[in-house]
């Protein structure tokens, strides 16, 4: 008996261990980021143009590019991503082709991220001749982030519980009217959740971007969707790797913008989760 | 008239339910499209065990192996570091944890899991890279083993959720029965929760395993993206998808290079297909 709680003292020390191996890791990364990043941040930083060979001013233009690309992508992927949702919380039935889509939305989600970049290169770069622009971007980052917003705007539709359904289709209320006024609404903090995920992983990704809209160097604001732009990830790896003697500062001040900004809409998602958790109802 | 606008409303409704299936089949066609011309220059069996890729040279020469071995390395480096680690990191917070310290780590897994790929890349190289370079006295840090490394951290997300779902499917009268049985709590997760969540937990790791293998900026960042047969780990060598993100800003549209970039993405899109179906059937088995 005392053999096997010692056992058991062992083993819990190391899952223990296991789980201190990946938390310290992630604390320490964001320390350090904000620690040597936050010293970098002026408003000359986040509102002026690179300069010098991106070795001294800021990086407002890459800012404004990735602004413009996620809200690209958000219009394209919501209002699809919304429907797809409705239609797998409320008309699919249990049958193979829902099990199908079912499987390409895990298939959509898996696919890597340099893959994506190719897609967009092939369809909407050179096929449809937008050329390297702002809407090729936006149209890979908004079909990659697709499964994010029909996962969550799913499990948020199929949380509104079915008697609220029931009670609105024996008033006479047709089906789309249950859902457009009864379904919706009481969904709403969870789709919109899902939406700043989305948001959030259209932001930090790199590899989509790098052939269907990025632009090393544009010192300079876009002025069509069929520009190109600069955009924070690229701009990161760019001055990490591309461009030798850059200030160890600037970079630090990059990711540090960057990472404020994908984990502020994490933040801002995690408490609408919990805001909605607790006022629930039912 | 409602009843019109309804119709089209559900007919729209039911296209978009269908895009996503759209989607997968519109991504494979234009791999496809762009990447079988590349079978005219050079044989299929030539270009996945070729073993050299100089994709400029005079002729080019359009060898993957030394890819292919590239991410395997990394990956197998990354599994060996994630598998226990992350599996362990599930027990503790779905087994052990108290409920309050649950929250935290369940958020710091989160925060992990919403870094970018190019932050990941960046702190890798400023912290990684260098320890790398001294603890095994290399000319360089950029190897291998600094990629599986980054990587490994990377699929913990992952395999963590993953496995910590499956844990907690575990019908809650199978704990009980062991506990009464006089098993210790250790001896309940190791004999009883573990083997009944085996399924879900090898789903969890597949999905680890193909985010791994996916991963591009964190990798062509840090594994300093040597193009050769690696023989150790402890050298540069260069994946799959870093060739890819590399490379295809210099590839001329329509040229032999572009279309074996895009022809490494056929193999990508199915290694990553085949994983996640084979994923999906353990997760589905469980159930």
């Amino acid at each position: 008996m005392r053999n096997s709680h010692r056992t058991q003292n062992i083993a819990f020390f190391f899952l223990l261990l296991a789980t201190l191996l990946i938390i310290i890791p992630v604390g320490l990364i964001v320390v350090v980021i904000i620690q040597k990043g936050l010293p970098a941040i002026n408003w000359q930083f986040v509102s002026d143009i690179p300069r010098q060979g991106m070795r001294t001013g800021g990086i407002f233009p890459a800012i404004v590019g990735t602004f413009y690309l996620v809200s690209g992508a958000i219009l394209f992927a919501l209002p699809i991503g919304l429907l797809a949702a409705i239609y797998l919380s409320e008309y699919a039935k249990e049958n193979l082709l829902t099990r199908i889509i079912k499987l390409a939305i895990v298939n959509l989600a898996g696919v890597p991220s340099v893959v994506y970049g190719l897609f967009g290169l092939a369809l909407f770069v050179v096929f449809l001749k937008f050329g390297a622009s702002i809407l090729a971007g936006s149209l890979t980052l908004g079909i990659m982030i697709l499964p994010v917003i029909i996962t969550t705007s799913r499990e948020a539709l199929e949380s509104v519980p079915q008697s609220f359904r029931e009670v609105s289709l024996s008033l006479g209320a047709s089906k789309w009217q249950t859902i457009r006024h009864i379904v919706l609404p009481n969904a709403i903090p969870g789709i919109l959740t899902g939406t700043i995920l989305g948001l959030g992983r259209a932001a930090g990704e790199t590899a989509p971007i790098l052939f269907t809209v990025a632009a090393f160097y544009l010192p300079r604001l876009p002025k069509s969707i069929f520009d190109q732009a600069m955009a924070l990830p690229y701009h990161l790896y760019v001055i990490s790797t591309q461009v030798p003697n850059v200030d160890e500062k600037i970079r630090y001040g990059t990711a540090f913008v960057l990472l404020t900004l994908v984990l502020f809409m994490n933040l801002v998602a995690i408490i609408i989760r919990t805001k909605f958790r607790k006022k629930k109802k039912w | 008239m409602r009843k019109l606008k309804e119709f089209i409303i559900e007919k729209l409704i039911l296209i978009c339910g269908l895009a996503s299936i759209f989607f997968v089949v519109l991504i494979f066609l234009f791999l496809l499209k762009e990447g079988l011309a590349v079978f005219k220059t050079v044989g299929p069996f030539k270009f996945l065990f070729g073993k050299s890729w100089y994709p400029i040279s005079e002729p080019a020469q359009l060898g993957i192996l030394p890819l292919i071995f590239g991410s395997l390395l990394v990956t197998l480096g990354a599994a060996i570091i994630s598998i226990p680690v992350g599996v362990g990191c599930a027990v503790y917070i779905a087994e052990i944890a108290p409920a309050k310290i649950k929250e935290i780590l369940k958020a710091g897994i989160e925060l992990l899991a919403a870094i970018p790929s190019v932050v990941l890349g960046f702190v890798g190289m400023i912290t990684l890279v260098p320890l790398v370079k001294s603890v095994f006295h290399l000319p360089t840090g950029l190897t291998a083993l600094s990629g599986s490394i980054m990587l490994a951290f990377m699929a913990m997300p992952t395999i963590v959720s993953v496995a910590e779902d499956a844990l907690y499917s575990v019908p809650k009268t199978y704990k009980e029965g062991a506990l009464a049985l006089g098993a210790t709590h250790w001896q309940t997760i190791w004999r009883v929760m573990l083997p009944a969540s085996s399924s879900g937990i090898l789903a969890a790791v597949m999905l680890g395993i193909g985010r791994v293998i996916g991963e591009t900026m964190a990798v062509m960042m840090i594994t300093g993206n040597a193009a050769v047969m690696p023989n150790s780990i402890l050298v540069p060598v260069r994946t799959l998808t870093a060739t890819i993100a590399a490379e295809m800003g210099e590839a001329v549209v329509g040229s032999e290079h572009y279309f074996a970039l895009f022809a490494i993405g056929i193999v990508l899109f199915i290694i990553s297909f085949a994983i996640n179906v084979t994923a999906d059937l353990f997760l589905h088995k469980r159930q």
